[in-house]
């Protein structure tokens, strides 16, 4: 059986691909989503891995909970970047700094 | 699975009364606004979100839990605290409800999404304020998050909106992403994902312990983000300027004290034990924010702008009595942030009030002799800088009082002296407001569009700020009893 952790180091390894997606990326809105959904899912790999080594559901069934608000997360994030390429004709990250901060 | 735990009685399904009216109410919202004709939709919207908030909080303080009640198998828990917050929340939003109705219908935006969205947030926080389980601390936060992004994507037309719409969303979901990273080591910890037994489990840690103090960073630094605390702060100001104003005034108020109250269940409640490793982080990004916040608050010539370095600052203050980790700093804590909120709600009143159809009104010269213009609200003002700068005999002063005595009892005195020097520092930019409205002549005059209703709460809002000093005694007292009562 694949030791516990294994599953930590890649869900670790995933976790920090992700915020480097999100730090490092320059070029495309579509990327920052990606990067987000695979944060989350790094995460799942976590609670499913420690779940089944503590021999106990909840972690399970916080994973479904993860999943669902991900999808709707999701939908927000794209109906909000449809907004924004409607409006600026782009979804160049580096274009969006109309606002100072 | 035994028929004991699928018993429908056993989940104590009452505890939770408030948050399902209020979804309740806001589902129905959804539904008849289709029905009715587009014009007078809103307003029925409008009315009835308002009535659905008023009721509610007539509710809870109706039945106000004086022991904790346990509900839902132990996720949801009912005490004085959270009765208290969603009285708070409750109130709040329905007055900022009646705020943005004008500037909402000025810029054709006032529509029954907006008031859907804000109930659909407040039964957010609402959750998030009797968590009691790692599961609705996340459910609740998202809840309200996904909400809050939805309003200020709302409105469509505006390029400043969208855009901080999405800076808001990307930044909002990595603190999520973050905290969820830090609960998952929670429980793999622990084993539990209960906040009262993770208390349990994690009685007598090392303090070297470096799994637990990985868990202990990614949630302080989840906190982080979502208060708006520096280093994580980068996001504020752009969405409070960003955001429509009625959507500003919103997430400036109520969910401010959601997020108290998941501070405080997490780190007063499930890891408490762990004090110590999360008191030092806290210093730091308390000091961090009381700083940057207030001098940064100088530079700027925005007011949305300048109330988002504030909030900052705000929230470092707020911090200072949590990381005192006595039930004396939870307390003050819990006195600073429902005054703040109510501050807070004010300020972007006025800013709604000032704002008409064909402009916003947001820039600090906008202000120049407010007391010829517009004698009582500059007055308002006046009251209200006063009482954000921490001047007595406003509210504001105590506020800040009890969080600095909170830390000095708790030994941190060069804390609590720092503090102090950055509180002095922050009331110039709020003196300046003052002067630009009183000693500067009117550049020109604005056309006001607000009505009396807005007029009357907006300055029940603000003298309450006064008019509530002789009863600042039994509030903070309030204040303890229910931090007393709280249980995780």
């Amino acid at each position: 059986m694949t030791p516990l952790s294994h599953y930590l180091v890649l869900g670790a390894i995933l976790f920090g691909i992700s915020v480097v997606g999100i730090f490092l990326n320059r070029k495309n809105v579509v990327i920052l989503l990606m990067s987000i959904e695979l944060m989350l899912l790094a995460v799942n790999m976590n609670f499913v891995a420690f779940s089944r080594y503590l021999d106990d559901t909840a972690g399970q069934v916080f994973v479904f909970f993860i999943l669902t608000v991900a999808a709707a997360e999701a939908a927000i994030g794209l109906a909000i970047l449809i907004v924004l390429f409607r409006s600026r004709r782009t979804i160049n990250v580096e274009e969006l700094d109309s606002l100072k901060g | 699975m035994n028929a004991e735990q699928i018993n429908l009685g056993s989940l104590q399904v009452a505890a939770a009364t408030p948050e399902i009216i209020v979804g309740l109410m806001a589902c129905l919202i959804l539904v008849v606004a289709l029905y009715i004709k587009e014009e007078s939709s809103s307003g029925f919207s409008y009315v009835l979100s308002i009535a659905t908030l008023l009721c509610t909080a007539l509710v809870i303080a109706l039945d106000f839990s004086t022991e904790p009640v346990s509900a839902f198998n132990g996720m949801f828990v009912d005490d004085p605290m959270a009765d208290l917050l969603k009285i708070a929340i409750c109130l709040i939003t329905s007055g900022v409800m009646v705020y943005s109705r004008q500037y909402n219908i000025d810029r054709g935006i006032f529509q029954g999404e907006y008031y859907v969205l804000g109930l659909f947030g407040v039964a957010g926080m609402m959750v998030m304020a009797s968590a009691s389980h790692l599961l609705t601390i996340y459910l609740g936060l998202e809840l309200m998050s996904l909400c809050l992004y939805a309003m200020i994507a709302f409105y469509r037309d505006d390029k400043l909106a969208t855009e901080s719409a999405m800076k808001y969303f990307v930044l909002g979901a990595l603190a999520s992403s973050i905290l969820l990273y830090g609960m998952s080591l929670l429980y793999g910890l622990t084993g539990s994902l209960y906040l009262g037994e993770i208390r349990v489990a994690l009685a007598g840690t090392e303090q070297d312990n470096v799994a637990v103090a990985l868990a202990v960073v990614f949630i302080v630094v989840a906190l982080g983000f979502k208060l708006g605390a520096v280093p994580f702060h980068m996001w504020v100001p752009d969405v409070y300027q960003g955001s429509p104003t009625s959507t500003t005034a919103y997430i400036g108020a109520a969910p401010k004290i959601a997020a108290f109250a998941i501070t405080i269940r997490l780190l007063g409640g499930g890891l408490e034990e762990l004090h110590g490793m999360w008191m030092q982080m806290l210093i730091i990004l308390a000091l961090l924010s009381v700083a940057i916040g207030n001098i940064i608050a100088i530079a700027q010539d925005n007011l949305k702008r300048m109330l988002a370095y504030s909030t900052i600052s705000h929230m470092g203050f707020f911090l200072f009595g949590i990381l005192a980790g006595t039930e004396t700093g939870y307390s003050a804590s819990l006195f600073y942030v429902l005054i703040y909120a109510v501050m807070s709600m004010a300020a972007f009143g006025i800013v709604l009030y000032l704002a008409n159809s064909t402009e916003e009104s947001d820039s600090l010269n906008d202000l120049k002799g407010l007391s010829k213009r517009q004698p009582w609200i500059a007055f308002l003002l006046l009251i209200l800088m006063l009482s954000m700068a921490g001047i007595p005999p406003t509210v504001g002063f105590f506020a800040k009082l009890s969080v600095i005595q909170a830390l000095v009892n708790a030994g941190l005195i060069w804390v609590a002296a720092v503090a102090v020097v950055l509180a002095v520092i922050g009331a110039y930019y709020y003196l300046r407001v003052i002067k630009l409205a009183y000693f500067d002549a009117p550049e020109k005059e604005t056309e006001i569009t607000a009505g009396p209703t807005m007029t009357a709460v907006l300055s029940v809002n603000v003298l309450l700020i006064l008019a509530i000093l002789p009863w600042v005694g039994s509030l903070i007292a309030l204040c303890n009893q229910v931090i007393a009562k709280f249980v995780v």
